[in-house]
């Protein structure tokens, strides 16, 4: 039954998916700037939080009951546009406005400036403390939300990632959830090469955190079982948990997958219309 | 009564936490802080972090996203240290925390420069939605803090560790942004904040006895600053001295200048030059000349130099050594 139901879900968010990794590649392009090769890597764990796990009521981006997320990794935000356009939160003529001057799509998440957005990021590693806090006031509160968090994998090289993950495991705070988006690429090379984070299910689990691997982080089926085991475990009390996602850096485009010169580049034209010809195959 | 603002503080908080919005977190200085009666009378609304004050700084900023009123202390030195995650996570996403900075300035003594806030002032100022205050004592942190706690945006609350003066007439209702008269005066105006603000009127009772009258204002509220108030008394006595234990950029005397910039009046900063240093408080002070005696001999000088004696002076002392 359960499959049955995880094949459903994974029919109904494909096409979300790959609509996602268009709009970001139009967006980017339009813009003449931005960060495509993190925001291809989340594409599926962006799309199952927007339109599987997330508790949320469609038009009310204040619902004080709603549950968050935490775009930690804020230069990866057209990914989340892209879903609130197809969640019907943004308009989608709105997409091609990012970067300029007076849009509500700033470069870096912008919370005053666009409902849903959660809290301004970009300056990485400081959204696991805001997600914290965030959980900590769900449970003062009786626990009516849970709070999601995307972090890079470059981004946990911050020590306030750490000290966060710390406190979260002292205060053993089951509704947050966070999801690393592992997909070995930072601005200037290979994470291993820049700063290694391994052995990092060890690092997570010895700061008392529930760690969930996913070998394939840009598969949707199991990017919602593993968030789907979250939750559950979150209602049961276990947690904090961290889903350590492999996925591909540019995923969808073959000339940017695995390539750091496309952590934050806009392409031309003619490649935006490679890229936007391969990822209509699939 | 004298008593440390830091003191102050910890007694309103723990009245004023009854509040159940109000959470309050530290970074492992909650009995230095004073932090401490809060968290004996509401545990479960207190978050000890550990010396993690980037963290902690950002989960208040969580905290306040979804409604809480968050307290965060720590010295003022290690808060400033924070200033990317202030900026980012607590400014810009107009977050509702309170950070409150305590042993601010060389005032704090032995423990060296490391300990001392002397660049917070100049920080928090730059951000641009942020309110900052500092009281003078006991009082006037009692009411800045409940003050503080009903404004609905981030603020900066600047402490002392050691005790201070009380200077804040009875009756006085405490306002943001809107500096105290402690003391008009018709020859200079001496414009103090926090735990100086006793000296300064010490300094002018001194000059009173050689017919300088100072007036003496106490500005509490660093940011906004009281402009009007500033212009009026600075018009009417000729230029305004200010004084602060806080490094001579940014702090009160750079917020007095950018104010009155265009007004023509003159403004002498008095504040500290250079790095801290161990040493008792008393002694600190008098090195950077910020207890009476030197405050009364600032005073005297900015008077010296507007009339043109001091000029002739140093063209005097000029002559036989220059450098």
């Amino acid at each position: 039954m359960a499959g049955l139901t995880e094949t459903g879900v994974v029919e109904r968010l494909k096409p979300i998916a790959q609509r996602l990794r268009e709009d970001v590649i139009r967006m980017i392009t339009a813009a003449g700037s931005g960060h495509p090769g993190g925001s291809l890597s989340a594409a599926e764990i962006v799309t199952t939080l927007v339109f599987h796990t997330l508790r949320r009521r469609a038009g009310d981006p204040t619902w004080a009951a709603r549950d968050r997320f935490v775009m930690s990794k804020g230069h990866c935000v057209p990914a989340l546009y892209a879903a609130l356009s197809q969640a019907g939160e943004l308009p989608e003529a709105e997409l091609q406005t990012l970067r300029q001057l007076g849009s509500r799509l700033q470069g870096h998440p912008d919370r005053i400036a666009l409902p849903w957005v959660e809290a301004a990021t970009g300056s990485l590693g400081q959204g696991l403390s805001i997600a914290l806090g965030m959980a900590l006031a769900s449970r003062l509160d009786g626990n009516p939300y849970r709070v999601f968090c995307l972090l890079g994998d470059g981004e946990v090289q911050a020590g306030q990632v750490w000290e966060a993950a710390m406190t979260a495991g002292k205060y053993r705070v089951p509704g947050l959830i966070a999801i690393l988006d592992y997909n070995k690429v930072q601005l200037d090379g290979l994470v291993k090469e820049i700063m290694d984070l391994e052995p990092l299910v060890e690092k997570w689990k010895s700061f008392n955190w529930r760690v969930d691997v996913l070998e394939d982080g840009n598969d949707l089926a199991q990017v919602v079982g593993s968030l789907d085991r979250a939750v559950a475990a979150s209602a049961s009390g276990r947690g904090p948990t961290v889903i350590i996602a492999h996925t591909v850096k540019g995923k969808g485009v073959s000339f940017m997958e695995g390539r750091a010169a496309w952590h934050g580049k806009a392409p031309t034209a003619e490649e935006a219309e490679r890229a936007l010809a391969e990822i209509a195959r699939g | 009564m004298a008593e440390a603002t830091r003191v102050s503080f910890g007694r309103a908080l723990a009245r004023l936490g009854e509040d159940p919005r109000v959470v309050v977190l530290d970074a492992d200085l909650a009995s230095s802080t004073n932090t401490k009666p809060f968290a004996d009378r509401f545990p479960d609304r207190f978050f000890q972090v550990g010396i993690a004050e980037g963290n902690m700084v950002g989960m208040a900023a969580g905290l306040a996203l979804a409604g809480k009123v968050p307290v965060a202390s720590s010295f003022a030195c290690f808060l400033a240290g924070r200033f990317e995650q202030i900026r980012v996570s607590v400014a810009y996403n107009r977050a509702n925390v309170k950070l409150v900075g305590t042993h601010s300035g060389v005032g704090i003594g032995e423990d060296g420069y490391s300990q001392m806030g002397l660049e917070d002032i100049a920080l928090m100022r730059t951000l641009p939605n942020f309110v900052v205050v500092q009281p003078a004592d006991a009082a006037e942190t009692e009411a800045a803090v409940e003050v503080l706690l009903r404004h609905d945006g981030p603020a900066y609350l600047r402490l002392t560790r050691q005790k201070v003066a009380d200077v804040t007439p009875p009756g006085q209702r405490f306002e943001l942004g809107r500096a105290v008269v402690l003391r008009d005066g018709r020859h200079l105006t001496v414009a103090a904040t926090g735990g100086v603000v006793g000296h300064a009127l010490a300094a002018a009772t001194e000059l009173a006895r050689s017919g300088i009258e100072a007036a003496v204002l106490n500005v509490h509220t660093l940011k906004p600053i009281d402009a009007a108030t500033l212009e009026d008394f600075g018009g009417r006595t000729g230029g305004i001295l200010t004084v602060e234990d806080h490094g001579v950029a940014g702090g009160l005397g750079g917020a007095v200048c950018e104010a009155l910039g265009e007004s023509g009046i003159p403004v002498r900063i008095h504040a500290v030059h250079g790095f801290g240093e161990s040493g008792t408080g008393e002694a600190l002070y008098a090195k950077h000349g910020l207890d009476p005696a030197g405050i009364a001999s600032a005073a005297r000088r900015f008077l010296d130099d507007r009339s043109g004696a001091g000029a002739a002076r140093r063209a005097a002392a000029g002559a036989s050594h220059t450098r």
